[in-house]
C-alpha cells in the first residue's frame, strides 16, 4: 500500500480512514441535545461521521464525551520544514575530558528553581549527583563545580551567589505553569 | 498481631523507642521557644481578626509591635492581659488601637499571673468552646448522615478562585470524593502572614484564608447533606504560618491538615528551629480539634530514589509519629505519608510497593495512612498513566490504606480537568469494590520477595534512626539524611521570628487542649 505523502491523514486501522479519538466536556446537562451538540462540534472541528461512544454527566450541567470521528483534513508531508537543533551529545567522561583539554580548569555552575517556584525535580535532575533516567547530574562531573541552590530562590540571591563563586554559567529552572507565572518571573 | 510479612515486632518497638528519644530531644527545644507565628496564633484564638488600612492582618500588627520592642519572649498574652486590665478593652479593640492610634502595648503595668489568667479566661474559653463544638458538629454529622469507607478518596481543587473551587469541589463530592483539599496558591507557605477575606486570584491554587475556609466548609456541608455523606475539608498548615492556619482551620471546622515541619524544612527551605516550634503548637491545636494530620514523607521520593530511599520514609514516619504523640495527637488522627513512586520499569516494582505499603500498615495499625500516587514517572502517555494509578489503587485496597490521594492520568500534563477527576474516582471505586477483600484472602510466601523487602526496609530504617539518635534530628537534617537535601540549622526562612520564652511567658491553650 502506498502512502500518499502529499495527503496524509490519521491512521486507525485502514489507510486514510482519518480516525481520531478525543474526549471533552461540554458545560450542559446530559441530554439528547448535548449529544447532538458534541457531534455538531466535531463536524466543525473537521470530523466526518462523528460518533459519541460514551457520555456521562460529571456533575450537574457538565457532560463528558468520548468520541471518534474521521478527520476530513489532510497535510502535505513533503512540504513540511522543521528547524532542527543540530548537536551531538557527549558522555560525562567525554565532557570532563573536553573541559580539561579546552578550558583547563573546572567550570563553575550555579543553579536554582527561582521565584515562588517550589519544584526542584527539574533542577535536581540536571544537577544532583544521582541525575535522572541514567544520566548523572553535574555534581558528579569531575570538571564541573556545581552549586544547586534548591527551590524558591529569589533572582537576586541567585545572581549574588553566581558572583560570589565566580560562576561560568547560571541555570534557571522554572515550572511551566498554565497561568504563565514563570514568564513574569523570568522577564 | 500476626505479620503477613514476618516482621519482627520487637524490632518495630525498638525503632519506635529510638524515634521517641529523637522526638523528645526536639520537644525539649520546642518547649523553650516561641515564634511570631505562635504568638499570632494566640491573637487569633483571642478573637483578634481583620486587617489594617494596608491590609496587614491585625495579629501581625500586634505581634510585630511586640517583636520590634524586643518583648517577643514574654509572649503576646502577658502584654495583652496587662493592656486589657489597664484599659478595660477587648483584645480586638486593643489590636485596633495599636493599628490606628499607635497604642504601645508594652507600656502597661505588669499584672500578677492570677489577674492575667482571670482577664484572659473568657476569651480562652470562647475559643476552646468553639473548637470543641466544631469537633462535635463533625462527629454528630458523621453519625447522622454517614461517611465514605476507607480508604477515603482525596482529591484536589486548585482554581485560584474560591467560588470556582466550590463548583469543582461539589462536583468531586457528587462523583464520590470523601476529602477535598484546596491547594494553596504558589508561594503562600513563605508568606509570614495569612491573607484576609475571600479571594478569587491565585496561581496553581487558592489562598488559605479564614473566609475561604468558611465558604468551602459551607459548600461541603451543603453537598454532604445532599448526597448523604460527610465530606472532609483539607488544607495546608505548613510553612511560616503553620499554627495560625491550624487555629483558623479549627475555628472553621476543617477536618484534615497537611502538617509537617520536616517537609517545610526540606522542600520549602523554612528554618528548622522556627518550624519545629511552630509545628508543636499547630499539632496541639489539630489534635484537640480532631483534625487528621498528613505528613509529607512521600515527597522524599520525588528527589531521592523510591526504591533505594524507602527506609527514609519509614524512619521519618516513625519520628513524625512520636512528635505527634508528644503534641497529644492520637494515632487515629495520624495520616502518616508514604507513596507509590518507583520507576515503572523496575522489575517486580509492584511487589516492592506492595511490601512497603503492607509494612507501613502493620507498623502503624491505627493510623489513617496517607498514600500518595505516582507523580515522578507519570508521562504524557495518559493511557499508561491510568494503569499506573490502577496499580497504585490495587495496593491501597489490598493493604488497607486510610487516605487515598487519587492519581490523575494527566498528572504530567496539566492541573486536572473535571473529567480527569471523574476518571480517577471511577478508577479507584472500580478497584476498591472489585478487589475489596483481597487483603483478607492473600498471604505472602515466607521469605519471598515481598517479605524480604519489608524486612529489609525496616532494618535499614532502624539503623538510620539509630544514626539520627546519635546526631540529633537537626544535625541529621543538616547532613542531608532525608530526600538527599541538606539544610543548615540557622539557614532558611523565618529564623528571625524565633525567641526563647521568658519567665513570665504564658500559653494556657497548650494544657487545655492536650488534656
Amino acid at each position: 500500500m502506498n502512502v500518499d505523502l502529499t495527503n496524509i491523514k490519521p491512521y486507525g486501522d485502514t489507510l486514510n480512514d482519518g480516525k481520531v479519538q478525543l474526549s471533552f466536556t461540554l458545560p450542559v446537562p446530559m441530554s439528547d441535545e448535548a449529544i447532538e451538540a458534541a457531534k455538531q462540534l466535531m463536524y466543525k472541528m473537521g470530523f466526518d461521521n462523528p460518533q459519541v461512544v460514551f457520555y456521562k454527566e460529571l456533575t450537574e450541567g457538565y457532560t463528558f464525551f468520548n468520541c471518534y470521528g474521521s478527520c476530513s483534513h489532510s497535510v502535505d508531508f513533503t512540504k513540511i520544514h522543521v528547524q532542527k537543533v543540530e548537536s551531538s551529545t557527549m558522555t560525562m567522561d567525554e565532557t570532563d575530558e573536553f573541559i580539561k583539554k579546552n578550558i583547563g580548569r573546572k567550570i563553575v555552575v550555579v543553579g536554582a528553581s527561582t521565584g515562588d517556584d517550589a519544584h526542584t525535580v527539574g533542577i535536581d535532575a540536571i544537577m544532583n549527583m544521582k541525575g535522572y533516567a541514567g544520566h548523572y547530574g553535574l555534581e558528579r562531573y569531575d570538571m564541573i563545580e556545581a552549586y544547586n541552590m534548591g527551590s524558591q530562590v529569589p533572582n537576586e540571591e541567585l545572581i549574588k551567589k553566581a558572583l560570589e563563586v565566580n560562576a561560568d554559567a547560571i541555570l534557571v529552572s522554572q515550572t511551566v505553569t498554565q497561568k504563565d507565572v514563570h514568564v513574569k518571573n523570568m522577564t | 498481631m500476626n505479620s503477613k510479612l514476618g516482621l519482627d515486632f520487637q524490632k518495630v518497638a525498638k525503632a519506635k523507642q529510638t524515634a521517641q528519644h529523637i522526638a523528645v530531644e526536639v520537644q525539649k527545644f520546642a518547649d523553650n521557644c516561641t515564634t511570631v507565628a505562635v504568638e499570632r496564633t494566640l491573637c487569633r484564638l483571642m478573637s483578634i481578626d481583620g486587617v489594617d488600612e494596608n491590609q496587614v492582618p491585625l495579629p501581625n500588627v500586634v505581634v510585630n509591635a511586640i517583636h520590634e520592642s524586643g518583648r517577643l519572649s514574654d509572649g503576646v498574652l502577658v502584654l495583652l492581659g496587662n493592656a486589657m486590665i489597664a484599659t478595660n478593652l477587648s483584645p480586638q479593640a486593643i489590636a485596633e488601637k495599636i493599628a490606628n492610634e499607635n497604642l504601645d502595648i508594652t507600656t502597661f503595668k505588669s499584672q500578677s499571673q492570677t489577674d492575667l489568667q482571670n482577664v484572659l479566661q473568657p476569651y480562652v474559653n470562647t475559643a476552646i468552646e468553639r473548637i470543641r463544638n466544631n469537633r462535635k458538629r463533625r462527629e454528630d454529622t458523621i453519625s447522622k448522615i454517614g461517611e465514605g469507607a476507607k480508604p477515603y478518596l482525596y482529591v484536589i481543587v486548585a482554581t485560584g478562585n474560591i467560588y470556582e473551587d466550590v463548583v469543582q469541589a461539589q462536583a468531586a463530592a457528587r462523583q464520590g470524593a470523601d476529602i477535598i483539599a484546596v491547594i494553596r496558591t504558589t508561594g503562600q507557605s513563605l508568606l509570614d502572614y495569612v491573607p484576609y477575606g475571600a479571594t478569587t486570584e491565585g496561581f496553581g491554587g487558592t489562598y488559605a484564608t479564614q473566609e475561604n475556609f468558611r465558604i468551602m466548609r459551607k459548600a461541603l456541608d451543603d453537598v454532604g447533606l445532599e448526597i448523604g455523606r460527610y465530606i472532609r475539608l483539607c488544607n495546608y498548615c505548613s510553612g511560616l504560618c503553620m499554627p495560625e492556619i491550624a487555629a483558623m482551620g479549627a475555628l472553621e471546622g476543617l477536618d484534615v491538615m497537611l502538617n509537617d515541619a520536616l517537609y517545610g524544612i526540606l522542600f520549602r527551605d523554612i528554618n528548622m528551629q522556627r518550624t519545629l516550634v511552630d509545628q508543636y503548637f499547630s499539632r496541639v491545636i489539630n489534635g484537640f480539634a480532631g483534625v487528621i494530620i498528613n505528613t509529607g514523607e512521600d515527597n522524599y521520593l520525588t528527589t531521592a530514589d523510591a526504591f533505594e530511599e524507602a527506609h527514609t520514609v519509614l524512619a521519618s514516619d516513625l519520628i513524625n509519629e512520636q512528635l505527634a504523640l508528644l503534641a497529644g495527637i492520637p494515632e487515629e488522627q495520624m495520616g502518616l505519608g508514604h507513596a507509590f513512586e518507583m520507576d515503572p520499569e523496575l522489575k517486580n516494582g509492584f511487589l516492592y510497593e506492595l511490601a512497603q505499603a503492607q509494612m507501613t500498615r502493620e507498623i502503624f495499625p491505627k493510623a489513617p495512612l496517607k498514600y500518595m500516587p505516582p507523580t515522578k514517572f507519570m508521562t504524557g502517555n495518559v493511557f499508561k498513566g491510568q494503569i499506573q494509578n490502577a496499580l497504585f489503587n490495587q495496593i491501597s485496597i489490598w493493604t488497607g490504606q486510610g487516605i487515598q490521594l487519587l492519581g490523575m492520568l494527566t498528572e504530567a500534563v496539566h492541573t486536572p480537568f473535571m473529567s480527569d477527576r471523574f476518571l480517577a474516582i471511577e478508577n479507584a471505586k472500580y478497584i476498591f469494590n472489585n478487589m475489596h477483600n483481597l487483603g483478607d484472602e492473600v498471604e505472602f510466601k515466607p521469605n519471598g520477595i515481598i517479605q524480604k523487602r519489608a524486612q529489609e526496609v525496616l532494618e535499614k530504617a532502624s539503623q538510620l534512626l539509630e544514626k539520627i539518635e546519635k546526631e540529633g534530628l537537626m544535625s541529621a537534617l543538616e547532613k542531608g539524611f532525608f530526600g538527599n537535601i541538606k539544610r543548615p540549622k540557622t539557614g532558611g526562612k523565618g529564623l528571625a521570628g524565633v525567641s526563647q520564652k521568658s519567665e513570665v511567658y504564658i500559653n494556657p491553650f497548650i494544657n487545655l487542649m492536650k488534656k
